[in-house]
């Protein structure tokens, strides 16, 4: 009975999503893309009609968007606009989820949410403080992680994993003190690319190795 | 007449002032003196060792005497950048990391990412794996139960509670080190299975344990449900309502007890939560007492979830039949070439996920816990975003506590189940 249901909720909810998605891609101006990847509603729009877009999913009883369970930042340096900014909204009326992407670069403030859902404050704040995005129209844009003191974006792809200064307390000098990072073992880093599937050939083996490339193409 | 008495009462008052001003009737008061008294408002630094912080709090308090006019919390203290950290991890060494960040409950943590990671790859675990997960899911939801009613108990004076409870979660303690061979820091749950199978004999001490329990919660329920003390210290403290909750990101126990019948288990349930029946419990008032309430309730449908899928889990494999992504038997890889290539292979390079991105929630004990993965078909993720349950919860704490006493605030903050493990990431 119990399986049942839950299967039936699921099939509507598929249909139902992608549904969503033909609303949101046909008539709202400014979203460049809505579909259902993964059996997850994914739209990407643009930044300037944020709001509007948010004030929508949350209101409108098509969607019913009450909750914003997550925002988070994603970066990709070799991108103009290299900052993916990533809603997750959850309707527990509708029992729906979506997951709304704009993008922007260190510059460009991308307006708060936080008068839509209160709770957008500290996940922007974290965003600001972790890749450095600017949130435009936020009352409360400080770091929240991180150190007192801290410099830099840590999750930006650019910001290497070890950080750049280390924090230690000096008996001698009675206070904390801040110094550059010295590691007594470089910090390594593999390069997993297989030779058994990667690029490389192997010698007397260029022939087939060309034959392989060739192949790949075609299919 | 009367004016006579009060002018004497006043005449005495002001003439040696034997009867205190607040003893007077309201009016001679008046005439004797009119005084403001200022009270000062200062900021009191609760945590972040004060033992009712759950942690690592750093919760700024602006007190108007005995009341909260401004809570806010300061956080970051507990934080050691493990998002970044997994993505210089494969997802193998990547698991592990997830024990450590709600370590209350640290099974229902690696759910959340093997489920994810699962999605991304495109691969199921076997139906006995499914059961594994969903009992240890629900042993490890007990396990956080028990310590959070007990330690908000222990907060507002109940010392018993935690005394028979630390008791009670050694069992369970017994259950996960029988099972994956570590108390806590579990790293049981794999993307496709789990690590190993169950002991012989270790299905039946849960079943006879799972017995025995019920009447374990009903002996809590004696020391706190009806007591006068606790009634008094969680009844109306701390409401939010339906509105506010939704509002605020509350999921769980803490949105269950504000009026939302919603379990993620229930409507979009993962792993074999589909083949079992439970009840979702629902509080109306959205207060600590509530809350407790919900969790008091959560425990017995918890032990019920245990019963049925100890008697529908059948032997069979533990995990996906497809060495690219389970290592090969020990025994076998001192016969097999190929199997000693896959073990090595898969520790050392691990498996590369297909590009792609899923935001994943679970049920953990404290509400939804998501993990955002974005994939770009390396052997690392790109991209893992923890969604950790108490950063909201604790957000909301300003909202909660104000115009509350002090003494309140304690309350609050177990009420709302925080572990900055999880919150500070």
């Amino acid at each position: 009975m119990a399986e049942e249901t839950a299967r039936l909720a699921g099939a509507a909810s598929a249909d139902r999503l992608g549904a969503l998605a033909f609303t949101l891609s046909s008539s709202f101006p400014g979203v460049s893309s809505a579909a259902v990847e993964r059996g997850e509603l994914v739209v990407r729009a643009d930044k300037d009609v944020l709001i509007p877009l948010m004030t929508l999913l949350r209101d409108d009883p098509q969607f019913r968007f009450e909750q914003m369970m997550d925002l988070c930042g994603v970066d990709f340096p070799a991108r103009k606009n290299r900052f993916d900014v990533v809603y997750n909204l959850l309707s527990v009326s509708l029992n729906q989820r979506v997951r709304v992407i704009v993008t922007t670069d260190e510059l460009t403030p991308v307006p708060s949410v936080h008068g839509l859902w209160p709770c957008a404050t500290w996940w922007e704040r974290e965003c600001y403080d972790l890749f450095g995005v600017l949130f435009s129209g936020q009352p409360d844009l400080r770091r929240i992680l991180t150190d007192i003191g801290f410099e830099g974006h840590p999750l930006r792809k650019d910001f290497p994993l070890t950080g750049y200064t280390e924090v230690r307390y000096d008996p001698e000098r009675r206070q904390v003190v801040r110094e550059p990072v010295s590691l007594t073992q470089d910090f390594r880093d593999f390069d997993f690319v297989s030779p058994w599937e990667g690029v490389l050939t192997l010698p007397g083996d260029e022939k087939a190795h060309e034959l392989r490339q060739i192949m790949k193409k075609l299919s | 007449m009367t004016n006579a008495i009060e002018q004497a009462a006043l005449d005495h008052a002001l003439g040696e002032a034997a009867v205190p001003v607040s003893l007077l009737p309201e009016q001679a008061v008046e005439q004797a003196e009119r005084r403001t008294v200022e009270i000062d408002s200062h900021a009191l630094n609760f945590g972040p060792q004060h033992p009712s912080a759950h942690g690592v709090l750093r919760l700024v308090l602006e007190m108007e005497g005995e009341v909260v006019a401004r809570a806010v919390p300061h956080i970051g203290l507990l934080h050691r950048g493990t998002e970044k950290l997994i993505e210089y991890k494969t997802y193998q060494k990547a698991l592990p990391y997830f024990d450590r960040l709600d370590y209350v409950s640290p099974m229902c943590e690696e759910h959340a990412f093997a489920l994810a990671t699962e999605k991304l790859l495109g691969i199921e675990a076997p139906d006995r794996a499914k059961w594994i997960r969903v009992i240890f899911a629900e042993i490890t939801r007990i396990l956080n139960h028990i310590l959070n009613l007990t330690a908000m108990g222990l907060d507002c004076g109940a010392v018993t509670p935690a005394l028979w409870g630390y008791e009670e979660r050694e069992k369970l303690l017994e259950f996960h080190e029988a099972a994956s061979g570590a108390r806590f820091h579990a790293n049981y749950f794999r993307p496709g299975g789990v690590a190993r199978d169950l002991p012989a004999g270790l299905e039946e001490r849960i079943a006879s344990w799972a017995k025995e329990f019920p009447s374990w919660i009903d002996d809590l329920e004696s020391l706190l449900t009806e007591n006068r003390i606790w009634k008094q210290r969680t009844v109306g403290i701390g409401v939010f309502t339906t509105e506010q909750a939704l509002a605020w990101g509350f999921s769980g126990p803490c949105l269950r007890g504000s009026g939302v019948p919603w379990d993620l288990r229930r409507s979009q349930p993962y792993d074999n939560y589909d083949k079992v029946s439970f009840e979702i419990p629902v509080a109306r008032h959205g207060d600590c007492y509530d809350r407790y309430l919900v969790r008091v309730a959560e425990m017995r449908e918890s032990v019920k979830i245990i019963e049925q899928g100890l008697a529908q889990i059948k032997p069979g494999p533990i995990k996906v039949q497809d060495p690219k992504f389970s290592p090969p038997k020990r025994a076998e890889m001192k016969q097999s070439m190929e199997a000693l290539i896959h073990h090595f292979k898969l520790f050392t390079e691990g498996y590369h996920v297909p590009p792609g991105a899923t935001y994943t929630a679970v049920e953990t004990p404290k509400g939804e816990f998501g993990v955002y993965l974005v994939a770009d078909g390396s052997n690392r993720p790109y991209r893992c975003k923890i969604r950790p349950t108490g950063f909201s919860h604790l957000q909301a704490i300003d909202e909660l506590s104000r115009r509350s006493m002090l003494a309140d605030t304690v309350a609050i903050i177990g009420s709302l189940d925080l572990v900055f493990g999880e919150v500070d990431r």
